[in-house]
This record gives C-alpha cells, sequence and structure tokens, in this order.
C-alpha cells in the first residue's frame, strides 16, 4: 500500500538540507507507492499570534490573491499568500479555528492540508519524483519531515485521498498499513462533531489521535489510546510542532527502519530510503518494537 | 394416531440441514469441516442467457467456420509467456487433497488437450510435472514443498492470496489423509491434523508482495509468468493491487469455489460469487487500462461451456475448473454405493473429500481406494469433458456471430433476475435495465 | 574474487551471473560492493560459491539459496534466506523480520539481533542468532533447530510442530502448545555442535530447549482457546 519517510534533525547545522534528504528517502519509496505522494514539513514558524495554512485546488488558474484579500478582509487582519503549483500557503494573523471557519463558509472548493504556526503540507498523485519537484521539496529547509508515497488500497487514488492526514495544529499522520475497523470509528467520531473528507482509513486514524489530543491526552498517551481502539495492521508515524512519533500495531507485519546517529533520527518503511543519509554507514539501526509509542522531540 | 402429513410444516429458518447441524455441534463441539464449494443457491451464470444470432447478427457456420480458442497468458513481464490452446484451465489442487492417480490424470489430460495444471498447497509431485506439459506452481502462505528447483521447471508461477471456498483461511489437511509420502513433502508429522497459516510468512500487503514478486522473478531470470490468486471478496481493489504489485495474471476465484477441507461457515459465508467478482475485476483493469495486458482467469463454480463463454464475455481471458474436473474424475458417480453409505453420505450429496474416504478414488491416500481411478481412464475422462466444454463454449460463441471465443463482449448478455442484472452490470431480459447504473 | 559494484550495475545483472554460473565454475569468490538496501541480492544461487555483500541490504537477501555461502556485512531486510535449502547465510550485523522463513536446510547465522518472526515456518534448517529475536519467532515451526543466544520476544514457538528451539537468555513469553522441555546429552552435544558451526561461543548448558507440548495435533475442543 505505501511507503513511509521521517527526517529528525538534532543538528541544527543540517536544516538547510532537510528537503533535500527527504527527497532522497520519499523516492526511495516510489515502488511501494506510485500512485501519490505527500511530505509535511516543519519549517518558517509564524509569529505568535500569527497561524499558516496549506490549502489545495486543482485548477492551475486558481484566484488565491482573491481568497486573501476576502479572508483579511474578513478577518480583519494581515494576510499573506504564497503560491506553490496547486497549493498555497497562506499565513493568517489571526487564530487558525477562525480561519479555517471562514474558509469554510466562503470557499467551500478549497482543501485544508494543514495548518499551524510551523507546518506545511504538500500532498498531490503522481510519482515521488514528480511531487517533489512540483513543489520545490529539495530547497526547504526545516527541523523535521515525515513524507509518505500511496498504493491506494480500499479508496481511491485523488489528492485527497494521499497522506499525510492532517486534524490538529502542526500535527499530521503518515500511516502504511490497513486498518479493519476504521468505518465503525468513523462514525464515532462524526458524532463526537469530527468532519470527514475522505473515506480513508487514515483519515479516521488522524482524526481519532486528534480527538484524543483534543480531551487533553498527551502525545503518548494518545498513541497507546489507538493501541486499544485501532484494529488492524499499522505502522503510523506522525509529524509534531516538537517533532515525530511512530507506533506500529502489535503484530507488527508492516515494515519499519529506524535510524539514529549524533546529527539525525530517521524512519523509513524500507532501509534503502535511510541509505543515502549522511554517515548512515555508523548508524544505529533498529525496528521499532510492537505496540511500544516511539517519539523524538527538539528539546 | 396417525400424523397428517399435510400438517408438517417445514421451516425456513430451522430446515432439516440446519436442525441436523445443529444437533451435531452439541454433539461434537467443534465447527462442522467439510470439502467442495457453497452448497446453497447463489446468483450465477446460470442467471444470465446469450443474445444468440438475429436479423442484425449472423451467425457463423459450426466447423467451416473458424471460432478459435487460443489464449497467451503472462504476456507483461514473463520472457516466456504461456500460450494455451482452450481458455480453460485446470485451478490449483494439492497432492494430500487429491490423490496421485488424480493428479497425475489431471496433468494428462491437460497435456492432450492443450491446457495448463497447477499444483497445490503440498508442493509439485513428480508424477503431475511429468504428466501435464504446462503446469502452474503455487506459492502459498503454508510453503509446503516450496523449493527453487520446482519454481524453475515450472512453467508458471502462482502466488495465492487466497482461493474463493475460504478468503482470510489457510490450508487444512485432516490426519488420515497425511501419509507418509504427503507428510514427507510437508515436513509434517504422519498423522496429525494440518494446522496451515492464512498470511504468507514473509510478506503482508501488496507494497510488500511487490518486492516478493521481484524476488521470485530474480531467482528465475523473469522467465515464468507470475500469476496473483485471490479469493473473491474487495475484488476491484485486489485486482488493481495485483496489477500494481506486478503481477502477469490475476486469477479471481468467486465463493462457489471449492477446497477438499475447510469449515463449512468459510464456504457458505465469507466470499462473493463468482458473478460480480468477474465484473468487478474487469472494471479494475480498465480503469488501469491493463484489460488483456494483464490476463484475468475466472474460477468459482464453473461447470460448462456456457459458464466459460459468459465469464469471456464478461471480459476474462480464461476459466479454471477444479471441483467440476474432479466430477469429470467421478466424484459423485452413482458407483461403489455401499461406499457413500460408510461414510454418511449418498452419490449425487457428497462432500466428502475431508475424510480421506473418497469412494472413487479421487481426494484420498488410500491405496485400495486410489486404485479404483486409472490415470489413463481419469485423463480420458477429462479430455472429454474438456472438449465438450470447448464445443460448447465455441458453438454459443459462434451462435453470437464470433470468429474467436475473445470477442464474446458483456452486450452478448442479459440477465434473468435483477440481482444477476446488478450483479454483473448486464440489462434484464427485454429492457435496458442495469440496477444501480442507470435510471429507468 | 571477483568484484561486483552495484553503483555501476544492477541487482539484475548481478544475479544473472551468479545463475550463469555453470557446475565446474572457478569463479567461486564474489564481493559485492554498494547494495544500499536492495532486495533479492544473490537470490536463487545453486552453486557452492562464496558471495560477501558489504553494506546493508534490503528483502530476501539470498532467497532460495542452495549450496552457496552469503555473508552480508551489515544488516539485512525482511526475509533473509528464505526458503533456504542448503548452504549457509551469515548476517553480521541485525536481521529483520521472518529470517529464514520456511527454510529447508543449511544454516543461517545472525550475528547480531533478528527482529519477529525469525524462524517462522521454519522447514529443516539450523538458525543461529548471537543475540535476541524479536516477537512471534519459532511461529509454526515445523522441523529444525533455532539457537537463541540472547532473549526471545513474545509468543516464542506459537503453534509449534517437531522443530527445537533452545535459548539462553529470557523468554518474554511462549506461544500457543510451546513449553519448556528436559534438555538432555544429545541436546547440549547438538548445541555445541551448532554454536562451533556458526562460530559463535557460548556454553550450552546456559540454554533452555523449548518444544511442541503436541495439545494441538489433532482438533479437539478442549484446545478451541488456543485457536
Amino acid at each position: 500500500m505505501c511507503g513511509i519517510v521521517g527526517l529528525f534533525l538534532k543538528n541544527p547545522a543540517m536544516r538547510a538540507q532537510l528537503g533535500q534528504h527527504l527527497s532522497v528517502m520519499l523516492i526511495g519509496m516510489t515502488e511501494r507507492g506510485p500512485d501519490s505522494a505527500g511530505i509535511a514539513v516543519y519549517h518558517r514558524p509564524t509569529g505568535a499570534s500569527q497561524c499558516k495554512l496549506t490549502l489545495f485546488h486543482a485548477d492551475p488558474h486558481y484566484h488565491w490573491r482573491q481568497v486573501g484579500g476576502g479572508l483579511g478582509e474578513g478577518l480583519a487582519c494581515e494576510v499573506d499568500i504564497e503560491i506553490k503549483a496547486n497549493h498555497a500557503v497562506v499565513t493568517v494573523a489571526a487564530d487558525e479555528a477562525a480561519a479555517r471557519r471562514w474558509l469554510k463558509e466562503n470557499h467551500p472548493e478549497l482543501r485544508v492540508m494543514g495548518y499551524g504556526q510551523l507546518m506545511e503540507v504538500y500532498k498531490d498523485m503522481g510519482l515521488p519524483a514528480e511531487v517533489v519537484d512540483k513543489y520545490g521539496v529539495r530547497s526547504m529547509e526545516g527541523s523535521h519531515a515525515i513524507g509518505h508515497t500511496r498504493m491506494a488500497t480500499e479508496s481511491a487514488v485523488t489528492t485527497e485521498h494521499s497522506h499525510p492526514f492532517t486534524a490538529a495544529p502542526d500535527m499530521c499522520l503518515v500511516h502504511n498499513g490497513s486498518l479493519s475497523n476504521h468505518n465503525n470509528l468513523r462514525k464515532w467520531l462524526r458524532r463526537r462533531g469530527h468532519e470527514f473528507e475522505t473515506d480513508n482509513d487514515s483519515e479516521v486514524a488522524a482524526r481519532y489521535f486528534a480527538h484524543r489530543l483534543g480531551e487533553g491526552a498527551s502525545l503518548p498517551e494518545a498513541l497507546e489510546a489507538g493501541l486499544a481502539d485501532l484494529d488492524g495492521f499499522y505502522t503510523f508515524t506522525m509529524g509534531t510542532r516538537d517533532g515525530f512519533a511512530v507506533l506500529r500495531d502489535g503484530i507488527a507485519c508492516k515494515p519499519a527502519v529506524l535510524a539514529e546517529t549524533d546529527d539525525w533520527v530517521a524512519m523509513a518503511s524500507e532501509f534503502r530510503s535511510l541509505a543515502n543519509l549522511p554517515g548512515v554507514e555508523d548508524a544505529t539501526i533498529w525496528e521499532p518494537k510492537p505496540a511500544v509509542v516511539y517519539t523524538w522531540s527538539l528539546q | 394416531m396417525t400424523v397428517d402429513p399435510r400438517a408438517l410444516r417445514p421451516s425456513a429458518a430451522f430446515s432439516q440441514q440446519v436442525l441436523a447441524e445443529i444437533h451435531r455441534a452439541a454433539d461434537q463441539g467443534l465447527y462442522e469441516i467439510r470439502g467442495f464449494g457453497t452448497k446453497r443457491k447463489l446468483p450465477s451464470f446460470d442467471d444470465l442467457v446469450f443474445l444468440g444470432a438475429s436479423v442484425s447478427r449472423y451467425p457463423l457456420e459450426g466447423y467451416r467456420e473458424k471460432c478459435a480458442t487460443d489464449v497467451w497468458l503472462g504476456t507483461r513481464f514473463a520472457k516466456n509467456p504461456i500460450h494455451l490452446k482452450i481458455p480453460i484451465t485446470i485451478a490449483g489442487m494439492s497432492f494430500g487433497a487429491l490423490g496421485a492417480n488424480a493428479k497425475e490424470a489431471i496433468g494428462r489430460a491437460c497435456t492432450e488437450i492443450g491446457t495448463s495444471s497447477t499444483t497445490g498447497d503440498g508442493g509439485m509431485t513428480e508424477e503431475e510435472r511429468r504428466s501435464s506439459k504446462t503446469l502452474v506452481y503455487q506459492v502459498l502462505p503454508s510453503r509446503y514443498g516450496l523449493n527453487p528447483d520446482d519454481l524453475r521447471r515450472a512453467d508458471a508461477i502462482e502466488v495465492v492470496v487466497g482461493q474463493g471456498a475460504k478468503p482470510g483461511g489457510g490450508g487444512m489437511l485432516l490426519g488420515m489423509k497425511i501419509t507418509e509420502r504427503v507428510a514427507k513433502m510437508r515436513d509434517l508429522p504422519v498423522g496429525i491434523d494440518q494446522r496451515s497459516a492464512c498470511r504468507h510468512p514473509d510478506w503482508t500487503g501488496p507494497d510488500d508482495l511487490t518486492i516478493k514478486i521481484q524476488e521470485i522473478r530474480e531467482i528465475t531470470n523473469w522467465e515464468k509468468p507470475i500469476y496473483v490468486k485471490v479469493g473473491a471478496t474487495r475484488t476491484r481493489y485486489d485486482v488493481a493491487l495485483a496489477v500494481k504489485a506486478g503481477a502477469d495474471v490475476v486469477v479471481v476465484d468467486g465463493m462457489q469455489g471449492g477446497t477438499a477441507a475447510t469449515q463449512d461457515v468459510f464456504i457458505e459465508h465469507v466470499g462473493i460469487p463468482t458473478l460480480p467478482a468477474v465484473r468487478l475485476a474487469v472494471e479494475a483493469l480498465q480503469e488501469l487500462d491493463m484489460h488483456r495486458k494483464v490476463q484475468l482467469i475466472v474460477s468459482g463454480g464453473i461447470r460448462s461451456g456456457a459458464d466459460a463463454g459468459k465469464a469471456l464475455a464478461l471480459g476474462a481471458d480464461a476459466v479454471s475448473i477444479g471441483s467440476a474436473a474432479m466430477v469429470a474424475l467421478g466424484c459423485n458417480k452413482p458407483v461403489h454405493v455401499e461406499d457413500y453409505h460408510k461414510i454418511g453420505t449418498e452419490p449425487g450429496y457428497c462432500h466428502h473429500c475431508h475424510t480421506g474416504l473418497c469412494p472413487v478414488g479421487v481426494t484420498t491416500q488410500v491405496p485400495e481406494l486410489q486404485a479404483r481411478l486409472h490415470p489413463e481412464q481419469g485423463a480420458h475422462w477429462l479430455r472429454n469433458y474438456l472438449s465438450v466444454m470447448t464445443l460448447e463454449l465455441q458453438t454459443v460463441a459462434r451462435a453470437c456471430g464470433k470468429s474467436h471465443v475473445h470477442n464474446l463482449e458483456p452486450d452478448d448478455l442479459v440477465a434473468l433476475t435483477v440481482e444477476a442484472a446488478a450483479m454483473a452490470g448486464v440489462p434484464l431480459a427485454g429492457t435496458n435495465w442495469i440496477p444501480g447504473r442507470n435510471n429507468y | 574474487m571477483i568484484t561486483f559494484d552495484l553503483a555501476e550495475a544492477s541487482v539484475r545483472d548481478l544475479n544473472q551471473r551468479l545463475h550463469d554460473l555453470p557446475e565446474d565454475t572457478n569463479e567461486r569468490a564474489w564481493r559485492v560492493l554498494n547494495p544500499k538496501g536492495a532486495h533479492a541480492l544473490a537470490a536463487g544461487l545453486e552453486r557452492p560459491i562464496e558471495v560477501l555483500i558489504e553494506g546493508h541490504v534490503g528483502y530476501y537477501c539470498a532467497g532460495m539459496n542452495k549450496e552457496a555461502t552469503v555473508i552480508i556485512d551489515g544488516h539485512c531486510g525482511v526475509g533473509v534466506a528464505e526458503n533456504m535449502m542448503s548452504g549457509e547465510v551469515r548476517v553480521k550485523g541485525n536481521a529483520s523480520q521472518s529470517a529464514g522463513a520456511s527454510a529447508h536446510g543449511g544454516l543461517l547465522v545472525i550475528e547480531g539481533d533478528a527482529s519477529a518472526r525469525c524462524g517462522i515456518s521454519m522447514k529443516g534448517v539450523d538458525i543461529v542468532v548471537g543475540g535476541s529475536v524479536g516477537h512471534m519467532s519459532g511461529f509454526m515451526a515445523q522441523t529444525g533447530t533455532l539457537v537463541v543466544c540472547g532473549d526471545a520476544g513474545q509468543s516464542l514457538g506459537d503453534s509449534i510442530y517437531e522443530a527445537k528451539i533452545f535459548v539462553q537468555g529470557k523468554v518474554e513469553s511462549l506461544g500457543a502448545d510451546c513449553v519448556e522441555k528436559k534438555i538432555g546429552e544429545h541436546h547440549l552435544a547438538k548445541l555445541s555442535r551448532l554454536l562451533a558451526r556458526a562460530g559463535i561461543k557460548a556454553d550450552p548448558r546456559n540454554f533452555r530447549r523449548y518444544g511442541s507440548a503436541r495439545k494441538l495435533y489433532n482438533f479437539h475442543i478442549d484446545h478451541a482457546d488456543a485457536y
């Protein structure tokens, strides 16, 4: 179904090459996922009173400037727009919930790919190499990033169905595997106010974790709760504001490899995506244990 | 006092069979295990009919005007694709489930008529490699008897994800049939009840299947077609994923597909019928623009040339038979009737392959019973049956004006019931209505 | 020694060259560079040659190996030496899941740790692990021997048939129908021989033996819980 990758830089001196390394890692997972690809990169923090949202519209001639203008008027604040192919990163001097509400009411045709103060999400159909080029990933700097290459299993191949899925500020999820009780979970979450954009099982997982976090659980607590409530086979990699987390189900049939040096921690579905990282020859390489929460953060 | 028979009201829900089964379960405390395929009535090819020749469509003359039946399998990646004379193959059935004479009979018949046979869960026997000119070698979750020498001397390789009788279940062979020879092939103790894995040991999911298929290609130097076989469940996704994982051929086995032994609950309640499975598989291939480039073999309750024709008309490249082949070899024939009684059944009702006491010598390891099936005689019967199927197929194809059976198309069919129309995606006879597709 | 650099040529070229070696070949020593996690390296070998791979490999390295000796100077991915028939495969680093899956014969040595399902479905191979093994190791192990010098994860030997498992360290838990068994002199001798062949130093007397309780050999309602 998929390949997933994650890179977390411990050494700030490497931040300029984040996008370059992640691109190579992502392209290494092309055979696992030729249908679509996506990345979430954590960089360019906004000011404290600002937030940014990554938006998508399929029309290459979409009137983004108009949206920016409307949003600024509607929320009486400053808005900046950076257009990248069919995505736009909108920085708003307002609260992200208010911005998302305004967009939903006034431009329901737009998809919100990600939001927060650090995270930008880019995803589309096509080979990983194409997606990487489209959004200029190679030149992106940042502290951490996760990525996903998709071979669709039980839902459609569309931009919206691609991973990462986001369900909370600066939080997103990529998934390799296949959940077996996501349809019931989706109904359970809907009854608790969550809205879904796709019929994809990974979106259910993302919103489930967001729900637990929203209830006040810490990240490890939310992931532990997932072990009990999510059924099926999965390796999850989650991006968070401060770092990333990895979780495998108790049976652990889907692969996962971790590698760590003094400079970075990296995760991938197969070793070949890690094979070109600087210093990998001397890295500690191991596999995460089933049903154990692994987290790394910038502290 | 005499009972008025008119007052005896049978219950549809608690039928005689259901009552007997509950009594049996209460006695034995274990689920019912049996052979054969689904016995309850399902929407099937019987609910479709062909639109033969008419004023607007002209038939071909039998015999003189060619109606070709050959098929190429494995053209996508294999250096040596397979060319069969007829689009009807023999499905995977294990040595262990079947006796050696049955396997040899099948091999000989296939060689004579120009089609392929398939090994099963237990590995390749010398008899079947020697007797069958075109042999497909299965790679199953159990990996019993799997070895690179047999991989290299196979003509094609079939990675089995599942089968129609039990999608999600592994192989099963009860102790009685685990003889010295079977045990040796499978590396099991003699006489135990074989427990089998339902997932492959070294891959799970289409992304890892991709890598597994590549390994098999590497080991065989990319020479042989690789098939991926699934039991029909989420067929559209499965076929798309098999294509993306790199299969040359996809084999879809509907719920009617047989087995020599599994839990009755699997056979009757898991999987979808072959009728919708064919359509879903073809649509998946068409969406990927891979129809005819990745070939589709359909199995599960194929019994005649008419069934084969309907499967081909819906878009399959070939069909595969299992249960029907065994019937041709004598399964359920009214001979040795006392031996049917001994295992608690009658000819025509027997599904007792799991007992290993097949009265006609097909699904047994007992030498005295096996002796009742002579390989030459069995080969003769099966060859005749395959010939008849082919002639029937050609008959309906010619009536529809086709010079090659592959030119049969969905528009040559209409359905007799609403369910069949919806499942097969063809109109209800006399109307333009395809339930679920168009408003009418 | 013939050197083959995967930075210059493909896995397909390497495997074809190794497959094309005639029975009486004198090209018996091979060195493979830059594997970088590639899959199916040296799969399907059938000559008594030695192949040394320098670096980490991907899935199914030395898959279905016959006769050859394959040494991986690094870590390996899923299914190393899967379905091996004979010969020797040695991993100097760690192995991923399903090491030696369904293997029929030969010797598989993992000097580091093996991950989940080590020896799953094994059918006669000898596996010696210098480190620890992950959960579900020896799952449905039919025949052969699994020797673990470190610890074993959960559900060791679940559904085991007649294979033998020896563990020196801790066993997190035993799987269905797998029990500890008495160790006799002949077991110690066998263990000694295997450790020597593997080139791993350990005292056989520190090991415990595990095998099938044989309660699942025939379907019986009293054991329904185990299914």
